[in-house]
Parts: structure tokens; C-alpha cells; sequence
């Protein structure tokens, strides 16, 4: 099941990073399932602790900031705690971290700001045992918002560092 | 186009000058407070074929909207015309352009020489002094290129009634935006300073953001995802080759601005989440960090003599504006108002910053000197943000988006006086707009 469900991914990942992101590993094989809206109920199950889905939806891949903040909430310890625990288990996996930000703030201001997002959860889960090599970070400031209003319940959602997972290249 | 564009020549019958203190009444003072539009007349520029009065129709209705669009003149509509331009020669009819109010009149004659090329000869008299203002003068070009020649047409016009330097004839890099909020496309685009002649630099398979072009007007320097991290490329505008400027792996690098020289480029880079400022030798490489902060230091500008940098840190617990020597070094706060305070351009004349404030929920773009005394607020909205300078120093240009799901982002440009808002028609959305020099 768990070998299946990864080939899947696997062909899954060389489709999108054809059509959506660039590939930032420098290898075709990553899943980007926050990107992608289809791949998630295709990228194995919620009941599976081996798979992507599983991290996504069950453990959680994404951590939540106040405005102007990067330090991490006790609830985004939490998280980023199942998060390192994953990884820790799932070691044919990486991680790219990426770091937003809501729309209040100036485009370049909120780059550096999505930078320090992704890093407080990147030096986290590194202290929790996760070997740097697995793990990038990207910033996208505030130009991929995931909630489209413009108040406080929207900025409160868009504010946050996703963790998308990779499947590492068997060669 | 471009290349053929740049083939246009200039010619002069006799060249004078602008900004020559012309002792007649035909002035406008932009810094009086309160401007009275001058009323002017551009009947269609003649021309002894149709072909020709077609495109003298098309020139003069570009040099009127030119004129009109500073807010500084006004046009008096061809109905209420009692003379008739049928001659380019032939003596004014001082009196019929009195009647009327006009106070400037603009002829001009249009031709096709055996080569193809475009000449454009125009004049401007001062009605109430009953005199030419200036000397007539010839414009050669493509056919292809008759906005360009209008627009330097109404340059020369501008010049010698405000005594200001000119910046019709300039372009305009920005990013082309569509789609909606969450999975908006972002295409690099350049168009007249007018909106006119988009072409696209780049397709929407990545995201970019902020172009900045080269104090030549021939590079553009502009953030992308193309490699799924924010980088620095350089993209010649003419040929659209570009390269990646900044590509270290493990570290983000955007906000970048050309010195004055064209070889320095200023930036910011992010690693281990600190964002601090770095200098570059464009053609070397060769880099030096400017600051070193555990603060986020972005959005940097050299002031137009290149000695020094103007950004944007939040050291101070909010971002706020700085000033320090070009090469890095001690620098110190201007901003000091109530506000958040970003994105700090230098104006081309070096005696003032614009830059972005948000205060109590709203945007706004503003300028102040370099001191960080006389703030003045040019806009407000819900975003408004990275202004650009006109090659004058007398407009700024900048984004505003719209709140709320269906919100997109367009251009606008506004005086430096605060008056004349004027949204810039792009056929998409819009935003990140960076001002050319005036065009040689």
C-alpha cells in the first residue's frame, strides 16, 4: 500500500512540477500537495501514517503567526512536534518550508517577514532532531494568499509557513 | 518595435532649449498652489495627403491627451474652432485662437519622405502675445514610431511653458497581473509612461515582482520564482535575454535597484531569516554586504548622486525609513511619523523620498525631503504602494489594489502636489510599476 501509494505520488510529482512550481530540489519528484488541490485525495490516505495526506491533514502541515510575528504559538509547537515526529519516521521525505504573509504590509517587507516565518518553523523542527540537509525554505511574501478576504479572519489564515513534503529520489 | 524606434532622429530647425525664462505670459508655474488648467488648441497637424492627415489626426489627439493628462492644461475642443489650419506656413490667426481662450496653439505638419520615414515639424505660439514661443522644429522617425514623435512633440511643448524638464516620452516596466488573488499569473510587461504599446517580457509560468530598470532605460532588473526561490535576474529589455544575478543556494534574494552608474545594484538578501542589504558589481559579481542586523533591511534606493542609500528596517520595532552611506556603515532614521513606513525612492532631482505609509488601516504614498521634514500624504486607500518616479521628479506613479476576493491591482499616477490622481489603463491588472528615463 504504502510502496503504491508513493509510486503514485511519484508520477503525480513529475506532472505538476511540469505544469505549476519549479522543482526545488533540483530532482522531479516532488508533491506539492498545498499547490495542488486534486493530488491530495490521490496521494495515498488520512488513515495511512506513512503518507503525505496523512501529514497534511492529520498531523497538520501548517503553523499559524500573529501579525508583524514569527515567533511560534504553543499550538504551532504542537504541530511542528507531529511534524518532526513524520519526519523523523518518514526519512524518504524533504521538506520545503514556506512563509507567508497577509496582504497588510508592503510586498518586500512581507518577502522578509514570510523568510522568518519559514525559518522559525525550519530551526524547530531541526531542534527536534530533523537533519537540516531535509529541509529548504521559501518565502512568498504575501503573493499566495489561501483565503481571499480582506479582515482579520482572512489575514488570520494567510499568516503561516506550510510544510510540503518531498519524496527523495531512490537512485 | 523597440529597435526601430530607436532609430528615430531628432533634427532641429533651429534648437533652442527648453526652460528658457521666456519673458511672454505664456508660463505655468507648478509651484504656485492652485493651478488654473491653461487652455491650449492642437488642431490635427496637416498634411498635403490622407494618409498623411491620418496620422496628423492620431499625433495631435496624443499630444493633447499628453498635455491634458498633467492636469496642468486643458484642451479646448476642435468644434469650438473658428480658424482653420489648412497651411502649416501660413500666418496665425491670432485673433479667431483669442476668441476662444486659447492661450498656447500647437500646428504641425506631417509628411512621408522618399525613405518611408515619418517627419513631424511642429510649432507653439503664445496667442496673447501674438508670437511664436520657441523656435519650429522637426521630428524624424518610423511610421511605426508616430506615438514617440507625439510624445516628444508635447515634451517640448510641456518644457517651454512650465520650464520643467519633460517625461512623455518614457516607458514603463511593470507586472501584468490576472487570475485570481490565490493563483494570481504574473507576467514582466513594458508599455509607454501612457499605457500604450504593452509588450510582454516574460510568460506566467513564474511569478515575478518588482522590475527596475537601468538609469539607460535598457536593462531591467526584477525578482523570480523561475528556480522556486525568489532570485535576482537582468533582463536586457531590447533582446529579452536575461541571466540570474544572485543564485546562492540556500538564501532568497528580491528588491533589487540599479545606482546611478548602472554597474552597482543594491538588494536584499534573506538567510537563516534575516534579511539584511547586499551591493553588487553588476558585471563582476562581486558582492558586499551593507548591513548586518538581526532587523529586516529591505527595499533599498540610491540617492541620484549614488553616495548614498535610502531603506526600509524595522530595527526599531516597526519598519521605518533609514538613510546611510553607499558603501554600508551608520545609518539614521528619517521616518518619524505615526505609521509604518516602506518601499523609499529617491526622486530623480535628489530632494525628495517618496514612499509607502500605512497608518490606522489605510495606505497612502507620500514624499518627504531627505531630512525627513515636510511629510505630505499624496493618496490614500486601502493599498497603495511602490511608488516610481516620472524622469522629472514631478509624478509618481504606483499601485493600488482593491480589498476583498475580486480585488486586483492597477496603476495610478499622481502629482507631486498630491492633485491629478489618474488611474493608468492597462488591459490587465497591473502593479509594480518602474518609470524609464526620458527616451534619447
Amino acid at each position: 500500500m504504502t510502496y503504491l501509494s508513493k509510486t503514485f505520488i511519484l508520477c503525480a510529482g513529475l506532472v505538476l512540477a511540469a505544469c505549476t512550481n519549479a522543482d526545488r530540489f533540483g530532482d522531479s519528484n516532488t508533491v506539492d500537495l498545498n499547490s495542488s488541490g486534486g493530488a491530495g485525495a490521490m496521494a495515498g490516505t488520512a488513515q495511512d501514517p506513512a503518507s503525505p495526506v496523512y501529514f497534511q491533514q492529520t498531523i497538520g502541515d501548517r503553523v499559524l503567526f500573529q501579525v508583524d510575528q514569527s515567533n511560534l504559538t504553543s499550538e504551532a509547537q504542537e504541530t511542528l512536534d507531529g511534524q518532526a515526529q513524520w519526519l523523523l519516521t518518514n526519512t524518504d521525505y524533504k521538506a520545503v518550508i514556506e512563509g507567508h504573509a497577509d496582504e497588510q504590509g508592503t510586498r518586500e517587507y512581507n518577502l522578509a517577514l514570510g523568510a522568518r516565518r519559514a525559518n522559525s518553523v525550519q530551526e524547530y523542527l531541526v531542534s527536534k532532531g530533523v537533519a537540516g540537509n531535509r529541509l529548504k525554505v521559501v518565502s512568498y511574501g504575501k503573493e499566495r494568499p489561501i483565503e481571499l478576504c480582506s479582515n482579520e479572519a482572512c489575514y488570520a489564515k494567510n499568516r503561516r509557513a506550510v510544510t510540503v513534503i518531498a519524496a527523495i529520489p531512490s537512485s | 518595435m523597440m529597435r526601430v524606434l530607436l532609430s528615430l532622429v531628432l533634427a532641429c530647425l533651429v534648437w533652442a532649449m527648453p526652460a528658457f525664462a521666456q519673458n511672454g505670459p505664456l508660463r505655468i508655474e507648478i509651484t504656485e498652489g492652485v493651478i488654473e488648467p491653461l487652455p491650449f488648441a492642437a488642431p490635427d497637424f496637416v498634411s498635403d495627403n490622407a494618409a498623411g492627415a491620418e496620422m496628423g489626426r492620431k499625433i495631435a489627439e496624443v499630444v493633447a491627451a499628453d498635455l491634458a493628462g498633467t492636469g496642468l492644461f486643458r484642451e479646448i475642443q476642435p468644434d469650438a474652432f473658428i480658424s482653420r489650419v489648412t497651411s502649416f506656413s501660413s500666418p496665425v490667426q491670432y485673433a479667431d485662437w483669442k476668441a476662444i481662450n486659447a492661450q498656447a496653439l500647437i500646428t504641425g505638419a506631417v509628411t512621408v519622405d522618399s525613405g518611408g520615414k515619418l517627419v513631424v515639424r511642429f510649432r507653439l505660439f503664445d496667442v496673447f502675445a501674438g508670437q511664436e514661443l520657441g523656435d519650429g522644429l522637426q521630428l524624424v522617425g518610423t511610421q511605426d514610431g508616430w506615438r514617440r514623435i507625439a510624445h516628444k512633440v508635447a515634451d517640448q511643448v510641456y518644457s517651454r511653458i512650465t520650464g520643467e524638464a519633460p517625461y512623455f516620452d518614457s516607458r514603463v516596466v511593470f507586472v501584468a497581473e490576472s487570475g485570481p488573488k490565490d493563483q494570481r499569473s504574473k507576467r514582466l510587461a513594458i508599455m509607454d509612461y501612457d499605457g500604450a504599446n504593452v509588450s510582454y517580457l516574460t510568460d506566467s509560468a513564474s511569478i515575478v515582482l518588482a522590475p527596475r530598470f537601468s538609469p539607460d532605460g535598457k536593462r531591467v532588473l526584477y525578482t523570480s520564482y523561475e528556480s522556486g526561490f525568489p532570485r535576482i535576474y537582468v533582463m536586457n529589455v531590447g533582446s529579452v535575454q536575461q541571466r540570474v544575478l544572485e543564485s546562492q543556494d540556500g538564501q532568497m534574494s528580491f528588491a533589487p535597484r540599479f545606482g546611478p552608474d548602472g554597474q552597482a545594484v543594491v538588494y536584499s538578501v534573506s538567510r537563516g531569516g534575516n534579511t539584511d542589504l547586499y551591493r553588487m558589481d553588476i558585471d563582476s559579481g562581486a558582492s558586499t554586504r551593507l548591513t548586518n542586523a538581526p532587523s529586516i533591511e529591505t527595499a533599498p534606493s540610491f540617492s541620484p548622486d549614488g553616495d548614498q542609500i535610502v531603506f526600509e528596517s524595522d530595527r526599531s520595532g516597526t519598519p521605518q525609513l533609514y538613510i546611510m552611506p553607499a558603501s554600508g556603515g551608520e545609518a539614521q532614521r528619517i521616518s518619524f511619523g505615526q505609521g509604518r513606513y516602506g518601499t523609499p525612492v529617491w526622486s530623480p532631482r535628489g530632494d525628495l523620498i517618496a514612499f509607502t505609509k500605512q497608518s490606522k488601516g489605510r495606505f497612502h504614498i507620500g514624499v518627504m525631503r531627505t531630512d525627513g521634514s515636510e511629510e505630505r500624504l499624496l493618496t490614500a486607500s486601502f493599498l497603495d504602494e511602490g511608488p516610481t518616479w516620472s524622469p522629472n521628479g514631478r509624478v509618481i506613479m504606483f499601485t493600488r489594489e482593491t480589498q476583498g476576493a475580486q480585488g486586483s491591482a492597477s496603476l495610478y499616477s499622481v502629482d507631486i502636489t498630491g492633485r491629478n490622481l489618474r488611474q493608468v489603463p492597462t488591459k490587465t491588472g497591473a502593479s509594480d510599476p518602474s518609470w524609464s528615463p526620458l527616451q534619447e
